[in-house]
């Protein structure tokens, strides 16, 4: 039997770990995720789980020990925020290219400088490329059932791939709300056991994990990598499916909203989604064809499958909480991403960037139904004026 | 019963680094290595830090490696096996693999110890992961050029402390790791050289012993970087133990013990002048340094034999 409790989501996610009980964790504290590991040390300090935990002296050292625990066959996770991801950037890269099912959660924050504990998206964009998975979760509940379909995804043997799990810092991570908890024996059986193929303490059969590739062999495995990225895609399905059967809850590449019969929609992510979904009823009331696109897959990017739900739109305006500095226009890494995807299978809808809420910047519906009137306006003269603008900054 | 430290018995062994791997002519961390894991009976996993060693022995799809080895970044050896360290605990608790007195090790050259890897291994020393950490010394980055570490010696010519018109070479003297890392109180702390390959035998069998951390600092000479003869790597080892450059000791649950005193205690000029590296320090404007060099092993051994109990 589920049990419901009042849970923010870094207490949602430690619920997930527990549960999951993983063998290794390693991990060391920032803001906004540092309740994270607070709470899990409770755990293992109670004997609600018996894993290993790892008090490492940095991000560094703790993205370094879940690659050897890893490599040894362990199931691992671990969690961060901002600062502490870019200080594992290094090693994200060997997490990933070295084909290591580590789960970890970010809990998203703004990079420095000036300094700023609060939320936007910058530092995972900003490891966008690291061959990692990402997956973006929306409140406290999609991030429990996020961690618990990341392990499966992580270890599918067609992926082999480290997944993060991302959500929004105080936002989502100290903001408590009505989770379902599921039973623990449920979540246990779900999330199985890790059979690793290759262990390095599997002393009868050594391994030599990271050897050096000069010109002759890097480029292949960059390109089982890719491999690896693509058969993620149907294995996220595949492992949503089976969640739903099991727990009844349904998850996507991403989530539409309104989205069918809308002449214009808006896409973002996390918990600007909740708010937005607020925008498109108040203004749905008041009879203007409004939708919303939420992405929750941005790793592997869904293009084909995000271009044809959007591909009947008047007007799509992307709402980005990050910037890629120097990009076109300066616009926002998602929409650079679906832009081009747009354009590439002809979608032919006219598109706008709303860069929004850097360093916490509040956002609030009035602002949004702003950004859906703006787009409105696209749709009918089918001109966009600005590519780029930004909701709620002082200029 | 541990295998006796007999050459003839230990030659028998296979090696757990293969031939053909792809360091150097007469490089000192083979040598290292193969004599560390020669004297230790059970099995190991090695974490390797970037560095020579690493990329001379895992060519792509080669390994020289009998043995279960990562190589994660230049700086993570420590935390990497911590990492692997860790996982065994808990799979053996979890009983999913059998129990069966692994050791582990990481090896790691100065550069990816001393400096950029220091933060790595203190945290690694102080969280008590039991691991033996081999720092194989060539005190320098030898594997992008020979350039200064904060373990290469003071007067040390270096493609990043070139010996120059005004400057003669590193200003430095060497960072004092081996007692950083005794100093993190952990169960058994050594410096070795393998010209001595019994002392640094009998070193690696006390580290992986250690019920706990265990630190060995061993010089490995670079005839590259040292500028000697590809034949003369044991003699210029041994001529730093001889000048008391490098001497031979140990910190063993807190007790320093000298594990060889030369008879007599030659000048440093002896090992200055087997490599080339300083060289220029006998152009007579240079004189002061070797005096300096002089006076710094004079007063570190002087402490190191007050410490060790010896004066
Ligand atoms: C983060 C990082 N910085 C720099 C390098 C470049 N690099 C690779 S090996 C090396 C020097 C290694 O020196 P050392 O640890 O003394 O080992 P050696 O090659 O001398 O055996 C450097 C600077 C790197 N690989 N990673
Ligand atoms: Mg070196």
């Amino acid at each position: 039997m589920s049990e419901f409790k009042a849970l923010d989501g870094t207490g949602a996610v430690a619920e997930a770990m527990r549960q999951i009980n993983p063998d290794v964790v390693a991990a060391y504290p920032i803001t906004p995720q540092t309740a994270i590991v607070q709470t899990f040390s409770e755990f293992v300090a109670d004997g609600l789980v018996d894993t290993e935990f790892i008090t490492v002296e940095s991000e560094h050292s703790a993205m370094s020990a879940c690659v050897g625990a890893s490599a040894a066959g362990a199931r691992v996770m671990t969690a961060t925020s901002s600062a502490g991801l870019a200080f594992m950037w290094e090693i994200l890269y060997v997490a990933a290219s070295n084909r290591l099912p580590i789960v970890m959660t970010n809990v998203n924050r703004a990079l420095s400088a000036p300094i700023n504990i609060h939320c936007d998206h910058s530092d995972s964009m900003g490891a966008r490329d690291a061959g990692w998975i990402h997956l973006f979760c929306e409140n406290a509940q999609e991030a429990y059932d996020t961690v618990i379909q990341a392990v499966r995804i992580a270890e599918h043997p067609d992926v082999l791939l480290p997944v993060m799990v991302l959500f929004d810092g105080f936002i989502t991570s100290h903001a408590e709300e009505r989770v379902e908890i599921f039973d623990d024996a449920k979540v246990k059986a779900f999330v199985g056991e890790y059979k690793p193929k290759h262990s390095l303490l599997d002393l009868d059969h050594p391994v030599t994990y990271g050897p050096l590739d000069f010109t002759d062999y890097y480029f292949e495995h960059k390109r089982q990598q890719v491999e690896a990225m693509r058969h993620a895609q149907k294995v996220i399905l595949d492992v949503a499916d089976e969640f739903a059967k099991t727990f009844g809850r349904k998850y996507g590449l991403f989530e539409t909203y309104r989205l069918d019969d809308a002449e214009v929609a808006i896409v973002v992510s996390s918990s600007t989604a909740g708010t937005a979904r607020a925008a498109v009823d108040k203004l749905r009331a008041q009879g203007a064809k409004v939708g919303l696109l939420k992405p929750r897959v941005f790793r592997p990017f869904p293009a084909q499958e995000m271009v044809a739900a959007l591909q009947h739109l008047k007007a799509v305006g992307v709402m980005d909480r990050a910037i890629s500095f120097g990009s076109m226009s300066n616009a926002g890494p998602l929409f650079l991403e679906l832009a081009a995807a747009m354009k590439i299978y002809d979608a032919g809808v006219p598109m706008a960037d709303f860069v929004f809420g850097l360093g916490g910047r509040d956002i609030v519906p009035s602002q949004i139904e702003g950004v859906f009137r703006s787009l409105l306006q696209i749709a009918e003269t089918g001109r966009v004026s600005e590519l780029v603008s930004y909701v709620g900054v002082r200029e | 019963m541990a295998t006796k430290l007999n050459l003839k018995e230990l030659s028998k062994r296979e090696d757990r680094l293969a031939p053909g791997h792809r360091l150097c002519a007469g490089c000192g961390a083979g040598i290292v290595v193969r004599q560390i894991l020669a004297a230790i009976d059970e099995p190991v996993v090695l974490s390797n830090a970037t560095g020579c060693l690493e990329v001379s022995t895992t060519i792509f799809p080669y390994t020289s490696w009998r043995v279960p080895w990562i190589h994660n970044a230049f700086e993570n050896a420590a935390s990497t096996m911590s990492g692997v360290e860790t996982a065994y605990r808990a799979l053996v608790k979890r009983g999913k693999i059998p129990e069966q007195n692994v050791k582990f090790i990481a090896f790691g050259g100065d550069g990816g110890t001393y400096d950029i890897g220091i933060q790595a291994l203190s945290g690694a020393l102080e969280r008590g992961h039991k691991m033996m950490y081999v720092c194989y010394n060539n005190e320098a980055y030898m594997n992008t050029g020979i350039q200064r570490s904060s373990a290469t010696p003071l007067g040390a010519n270096t493609t990043t402390s070139p010996a120059g018109k005004v400057i003669p070479g590193k200003m430095q003297p060497r960072k004092d790791l081996t007692a950083i890392c005794a100093a993190h109180n952990i169960p058994y702390v050594a410096q070795a050289s393998p010209h001595n390959w019994r002392d640094l035998m009998e070193k690696a069998r006390k580290g992986v012993a250690a019920d706990g951390p265990a630190f060995l600092n061993v010089l490995s000479s670079c005839n590259r970087g040292w500028r000697h003869d590809t034949s003369t790597t044991v003699e210029v080892m041994k001529l730093a133990t001889e000048t008391c450059v490098w001497p031979l000791y140990e910190v063993e649950n807190g007790v320093w013990r000298l594990t060889y005193k030369p008879k007599v205690k030659k000048p440093v000029t002896e090992w200055l002048e087997a490599q080339g590296r300083f060289r220029h320090l006998f152009r007579p404007e240079n004189q002061y340094m070797i005096e300096r060099i002089q006076a710094d092993v004079d007063e570190k051994w002087e402490r190191l034999l007050k410490l060790c109990g010896e004066a």
